[in-house]
C-alpha cells in the first residue's frame, strides 16, 4: 500500500446558500490517477476548488499526507506542492508563453531546478517551445491548455488536479491531451483527474469516483466503473 | 522662438515629473482595480518630508529622497493593510468613498502636524541656479534635475515590475489575482506591494517637486487631478502609457506659454487681454474630458 497523498473526508460545500457538495470523501494515493466524474453541475469542479481553499468547506477535513489543509488559503496550499489546472485555464494572457511558465514555478527558489522543470515542459510540449515568445493569448485553444497543464508541471507538484483539460478541444487535441495526461501517469506523477469524457478518463485511471449532484454514487477501478450500471445509465446511453 | 522652445522644454520637463507622479495611481489600479483618490496626500506627505528633514538636517533637499520613498513605502502598506484590505470587501462605491476618506484624513493630519501655511525650499544645491540650454532658453536646475531623476525612478519601477520575481508576481496578480492564486502568489501581499511602490515611488515625486513648488495641506488635489488624467489618457493600469501621458499633459500645462508665444507672433490686440495663465490648470480638466468622450480606453488600452 503506497502513501496516501491526498484525503477527502466528508466535505460539504455550499454556493450562495445552496449546497453543491453534500458530504464527499475519497483519496488519493502516490503514484495514483483517480478520476472523478460527473455530469455537468454535479459538483467537480466545486471539489477541486474547495481543496485548493478557493470554495471553502463549512464541514467536512481535507488531508494533505496526513495534514489538515481545510483552512488554509490558497497559496500555502500552492506550496504544499497541491497544484490545480483550472477548467477555465487562466493563463495570464498578455505576457508570452515562457514568462506564463515560469510563473508557474512561483513557488521555487532553486534557478537550476526552474530550468531543468521548463525542459521538461518543453519535451512534453514541443510546440510550447516554438511559440514560448508569443502572448498567451495568441494560442490555439490546444496550446492554450498545454500551456495550463505545463504551468501547472512548473513547480514539482505532489499532486496535480486537471479540471476537465480536453473540454472544448477537438477531438484530435483531446487525444493529445488525455495522451500527455496518460504520460504523466507514466512517470510516476499523482493526477486527480476531472473530466467528462467518461471512456477515456476511466481508460486512464486507476480508480475513479462518480458524481452526481454532490454525492458520491460509486467508485471502483477503471473496469469496474466502466461496467457498472450507474456509468452505464448516466454517461454512456446504454 | 524662444517662448516656444522655452515652453515645450518646460513642459516635457514638468512632464517627467508628472510621470513618476501618476506612475503609482496606474500600478495600484491595475494591480486592484481601485481609485485612490488619496494619491496626491502621498505626494503632500513626499513634499513635507523632503522639505522638513532637510531643514532639520541642513542638507540638500535631494539627499531626502530614500527617505521619502521609505516614508511613502511605509505609508502605502500601512493604508493598505488598516485600511484598503477591508473596504475592498465592500461594494465599489465603498472604495470609491473609502479612500476619499482617507484623503481628508492624511489632508487633516497634515494640518494639524503641519499647520495650513505655505512652505517652500529656500536653501539647497540647485535653488535658485539655472542652465542656459541653447536657444535661449534657460531651465531652473530644480526642474532640471527632477525631471532627470523622476526619469532615473520611473524606469527603475519598470524594471523592478518586468525584471523581478516579485514584479511579475505583481503583474500576475494584475492580470488575474485567482490565476496568480494558484501559481502560490498572495494577492493580499501583492496588493500591500502595490501600495508600497505606488506610495514610495508618488513621494519620491513630492520630494523632487518641492524643490520648486511651495507645500501646503492642500496641495495634493490639484497633483490628484492631475495624475487622473495622465492615467486616464495613458490606459488605465498602463505603466508605459502613463509616461507617454505625462508628457502630453506636461505640455498642455504650458498652453500659456503657447499661447504668449501666438500673441507675439500674430500681434492680435485681443490676444494680450486673455488671462492665460489664470487658466493653467484647466486645459488638463479638458484634455481629461475630450479624452473621455473620445478614447475612454486611453492612448494605449486598459490593462485587460
Amino acid at each position: 500500500m503506497s502513501a496516501r497523498i491526498l484525503e477527502i473526508e466528508d466535505i460539504k460545500v455550499r454556493y450562495s446558500g445552496m449546497p453543491v457538495l453534500q458530504g464527499i470523501s475519497l483519496h488519493v494515493d502516490a503514484g495514483e490517477t483517480v478520476s472523478v466524474l460527473g455530469a455537468n453541475g454535479a459538483g467537480k469542479s466545486t471539489l477541486l476548488r474547495a481543496v485548493m481553499g478557493a470554495q471553502p468547506a463549512f464541514a467536512g477535513r481535507i488531508l494533505f499526507e496526513g495534514r489538515e489543509i481545510q483552512k488554509l488559503n490558497t497559496p500555502d496550499i500552492v506550496n504544499l506542492g497541491i497544484v490545480y489546472v483550472p477548467e477555465e485555464k487562466m493563463l495570464f494572457s498578455p505576457i508570452t508563453v515562457e514568462e506564463n511558465l515560469l510563473l508557474g514555478a512561483y513557488v521555487l527558489k532553486d534557478d537550476e531546478r526552474i530550468r531543468a522543470n521548463l525542459a521538461f515542459v518543453y519535451r512534453l510540449f514541443p510546440r510550447l517551445e516554438e511559440r514560448r515568445r508569443q502572448p498567451a493569448s495568441t494560442l490555439s485553444g490546444g496550446e492554450q491548455q498545454m500551456v495550463a497543464i505545463g504551468r501547472g508541471l512548473m513547480s514539482n507538484p505532489r499532486i496535480l488536479m486537471l479540471d476537465e483539460p480536453s473540454l472544448g478541444l477537438a477531438p484530435v487535441l483531446v487525444d493529445e491531451v488525455l495522451d500527455t495526461v496518460r504520460k504523466l501517469k507514466d512517470e510516476g506523477m499523482t493526477i486527480l483527474l476531472v473530466e467528462q469524457n467518461v471512456r477515456e478518463a476511466l481508460d486512464l485511471a486507476d480508480r475513479g469516483y462518480i458524481l452526481q449532484t454532490g454525492r458520491i454514487v460509486g467508485e471502483g477501478t477503471g473496469a469496474e466503473l466502466m461496467a457498472s450500471d450507474e456509468v452505464k445509465s448516466a454517461f454512456l446511453g446504454l | 522662438m524662444e517662448i516656444l522652445a522655452s515652453s515645450i522644454v518646460a513642459g516635457l520637463l514638468f512632464g517627467m515629473v508628472l510621470a513618476l507622479v501618476a506612475l503609482g495611481l496606474t500600478i495600484i489600479f491595475g494591480v486592484m482595480d481601485i481609485i485612490n483618490f488619496a494619491h496626491g496626500e502621498f505626494l503632500m506627505f513626499g513634499m513635507y518630508t523632503a522639505l522638513l528633514t532637510s531643514q532639520a538636517l541642513g542638507i540638500d533637499p535631494l539627499l531626502t529622497l530614500p527617505l521619502a520613498a521609505l516614508v511613502g513605502f511605509l505609508l502605502g502598506i500601512v493604508c493598505y493593510r488598516g485600511f484598503i484590505t477591508y473596504i475592498l470587501r465592500g461594494p465599489m462605491i465603498a472604495q470609491l468613498l473609502g479612500t476619499f476618506g482617507l484623503m481628508l484624513l492624511l489632508r487633516n493630519i497634515a494640518l494639524l502636524v503641519f499647520g495650513s501655511e505655505d512652505r517652500a525650499v529656500h536653501q539647497g544645491l540647485l535653488v535658485d541656479k539655472s542652465f542656459e540650454m541653447g536657444l535661449g532658453i534657460i531651465v531652473p536646475a530644480t526642474k532640471l534635475a527632477g525631471a532627470g531623476l523622476s526619469v532615473v525612478a520611473f524606469i527603475g519601477v519598470w524594471l523592478l515590475m518586468t525584471k523581478t520575481r516579485m514584479g511579475k508576481a505583481l503583474t500576475a496578480t494584475a492580470l488575474n489575482p485567482q490565476g496568480a492564486r494558484y501559481m502560490g502568489i498572495s494577492t493580499e501581499k501583492m496588493n500591500a506591494l502595490a501600495w508600497g511602490i505606488g506610495g514610495a515611488s508618488v513621494t519620491v515625486a513630492g520630494a523632487l517637486i518641492v524643490n520648486f513648488w511651495p507645500v501646503n495641506p492642500y496641495v495634493g488635489l490639484l497633483f490628484t487631478m492631475i495624475a487622473f488624467a495622465i492615467v486616464a489618457l495613458g490606459g488605465f493600469g498602463s505603466v508605459p502609457g502613463a509616461f507617454a501621458a505625462a508628457l502630453v499633459v506636461g505640455l498642455i500645462t504650458e498652453i500659456p506659454g503657447f499661447w504668449d508665444f501666438l500673441t507675439y507672433t500674430l500681434e492680435m490686440d485681443w490676444m494680450y487681454d486673455v488671462p492665460m495663465t489664470s487658466f493653467k490648470y484647466m486645459w488638463i480638466y479638458v484634455a481629461y474630458f475630450i479624452i473621455m468622450v473620445v478614447r475612454p480606453r486611453g492612448l494605449f488600452g486598459w490593462k485587460h
